[in-house]
């Protein structure tokens, strides 16, 4: 079984943040591998084989990479070229997709559910569709019998079961179980790896064009957070005002 | 402005959330379009009238019986290359994200996830969507036609429906491309108002184990027994939930303690939700948290801290035993609406 698991670098999700000049700031908040990925590194490492890890993003995205060596992956690989500073999701899945073909022979591809900084969450079916694969989203189980692979998908009316021949890409959910940390041992090779960077140029393709532009990055509308305290001598007290309160929002 | 709507339906019953984008969709201005795939989708054509719609096209075809979404990608790309409309909507639910992304793969072009808001720009719609899990909001626009948004429920008005309305229906033949894959079976989620389509959340935080009055039956380990007082705790939230027919909510620390399933989880690695009123019961107020229920139109606190960040955020905030205030306010509230 060869896995290729993709991963992306980003802020911390305590991070506070703010627009300044038209982009997103998150201060010295540092960045960390997007918590959903390490929900597919965990299933990735749980399927048995070959796992490489891989990323597409800048020098600092290796980061996310050593994170996902040191809970196990055999191999990492950073995707990286100036050209793919404005890639939007479409461009990202074609990358991906293409850096997939070069590993050679994979049977699963896993992403996480969302990427936390843009959580636009398409990129799996996207990359799946340039592959031609299946894709197997929102997965909280997975079982594979032979070159067939079974996942309980959680979707808003519930687990739905789907089944399809691999190759496939497959994206995960929390329900799949707490990712493991990383083992001092990995930690410390992962400190070591020389983590190889493939260009537009090693993968054989063209800059994808980007046709989803961001025009600006605002604050969202300063809230009137003023809170009103409900007081009274007993809980039937508070209660009762409390419930004055909400009936005059005229919300129910 | 030549619009098509894709309804989003499950079971045969459309997602409030389509009709919703018909409604956006009226609102840019032109000729909207509904399109319904699925076996027997027809039934729904009537409604999609209702709400505004002024054609309906119809890919109706056992092959599209089960929603599969590299099968509906097919059919949806090769009929929108065909009418080449200008704008194509979606509701952001989990199959209208995936099969937007689908189709901008196929048709080249680009998808704007999960929108709040769009005005027009001349032909070019300027949405705008939340980043960061609604910390920043981002304008963008989609260089290439179709433009393809998909709109995040509740957050446009659904449409007063007209009664009786109609318009045409064109039947159309699909091609669902070779099955990739197989939907072997559903199992239900169990009953209650969904997080994301409710109008009123009740959640639960940690704080809904905490009653050092409540006794665990004996022979339990101290995790069982905190699990077990968490589960009364939660019976209060669900009693205020029914009576405002309301969703029940919780944090993570809620959900990682095992008092309640991951899918009533609200946050940034939870659901992000905007009903008119949530009640945080015993929730502190962490950022991530914070990050999922921001919109919310009245937010309510109710901690035993007068510190916790929550208030920061809250409308109405009440210092207090949640033990004590939700069965109360249970009892305030079913008095005020009559129940
Ligand atoms: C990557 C990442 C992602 C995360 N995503 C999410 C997310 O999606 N959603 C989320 O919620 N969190 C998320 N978190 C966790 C978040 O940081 C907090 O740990 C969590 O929200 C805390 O939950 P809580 O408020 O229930 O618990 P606590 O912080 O322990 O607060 C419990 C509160 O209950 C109050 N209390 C106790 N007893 C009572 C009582 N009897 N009556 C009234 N009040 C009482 C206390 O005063 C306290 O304020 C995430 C964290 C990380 C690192
Ligand atoms: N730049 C990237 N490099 C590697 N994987 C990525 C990248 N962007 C997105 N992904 C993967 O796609 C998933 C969904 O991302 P998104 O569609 O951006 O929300 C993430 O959880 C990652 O697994």
């Amino acid at each position: 079984m060869k896995i290729v698991v993709c991963v992306k670098q980003v802020p911390d999700s305590a991070a506070s943040l703010v627009a300044e000049n038209g982009q997103a700031s998150w201060g010295d908040a540092p960045l960390v591998i997007n918590p959903w990925d390490e929900y597919a590194v965990e299933a990735a490492l749980n399927m048995g084989g070959d796992v490489t890890v891989m990323s597409m993003g800048g020098e600092d995205a290796k980061e996310a990479l050593k994170h996902a060596l040191a809970m196990g992956c055999k191999e990492a690989v950073l995707i990286s070229d100036d050209a793919l500073a404005n890639v939007d999701t479409q461009g990202t899945a074609k990358v991906l997709a293409a850096a997939i073909q070069k590993v050679g022979d994979v049977n699963m591809a896993f992403f996480g559910r969302q990427a936390i900084d843009g959580d636009a969450g398409i990129t799996p079916a996207q990359t799946a569709r340039v592959l031609g694969w299946s894709a197997l989203t929102l997965a909280a189980s997975i079982n594979v019998d032979g070159s067939k692979v079974t996942v309980e998908r959680s979707v808003e009316e519930g687990r739905q079961t789907v089944s399809a021949e691999l190759p496939a890409v497959l994206s995960l959910v929390k329900e799949y179980g707490e990712p493991r940390y990383p083992s001092f041992m990995g930690i410390r090779k992962a400190s070591r790896a020389v983590v190889p960077v493939w260009s537009l140029a090693d993968l054989g393709i063209e800059a994808p064009v980007p046709v989803v532009e961001f025009t600006e990055t605002l604050n969202p509308p300063a809230r009137d957070v003023s809170v009103e305290m409900i007081e009274g001598g007993s809980p039937a007290e508070i209660a009762e005002k409390l419930a004055d309160k909400i009936m005059a929002e005229k919300i129910l | 402005m030549k619009t098509w709507v894709y309804i989003d339906h499950f079971k045969g019953e459309a997602v409030a959330a389509s009709w919703e984008a018909i409604g956006a969709a009226k609102a840019l201005g032109g000729d909207v379009t509904a399109v319904l795939l699925g076996a027997g989708a027809e039934a729904l054509a009537n409604a999609a009238f209702e709400y505004g719609a002024d054609e309906v096209v119809l890919g109706d075809d056992s092959a599209l019986a089960d929603f599969r979404v590299e099968n509906y990608a097919t059919a949806l790309s090769a009929l929108v290359s065909n009418a080449t409309p200008n704008l194509l909507l979606f509701p952001t639910t989990s199959r209208g994200r995936e099969l937007a992304g689908m189709v901008a793969i196929d048709l080249n072009t680009g998808v704007l996830v999960d929108v709040v808001a769009m005005e027009l720009d001349g032909e070019k719609v300027v949405a705008t969507r939340p980043i960061y899990a609604g910390k920043l909001l981002e304008k963008t626009v989609c260089n290439a036609s179709p433009q393809i948004v998909t709109l995040r429920g509740r957050a446009f008005a659904k449409p007063e429906a007209t009664a009786g309305a109609t318009g045409t229906i064109t039947k159309v033949d699909v091609n669902a491309g070779d099955e990739k894959s197989t939907v072997e079976g559903y199992a239900e989620a169990g009953g209650g108002v969904s997080l994301t389509d409710a109008g009123v959340i009740v959640s639960g935080g940690r704080g809904v184990s905490n009653n050092p009055n409540l006794t665990a039956p004996d022979g339990m380990s101290d995790e069982e027994a905190e699990v077990w007082r968490a589960q009364q705790g939660f019976a209060l939230i669900t009693d205020l939930a029914s009576t405002l027919g309301a969703a029940v909510g919780a944090s993570r620390a809620a959900v990682d303690a095992n008092y309640i399933p991951y899918a009533n989880q609200v946050g940034q690695t939870g659901k992000v939700v905007s009903p008119d009123l949530y009640i945080a019961n015993g929730i502190s107020g962490a950022i991530q948290h914070i990050a999922g229920m921001r919109n919310s139109k009245v937010i309510v606190a109710i901690n035993k801290d007068a510190d916790a960040p929550i208030f920061k955020s809250a409308r109405y905030g009440v210092v207090g035993d949640l033990f004590e205030i939700v069965p109360a306010l249970n009892e305030a509230m079913k008095a005020k609406l009559g129940k």
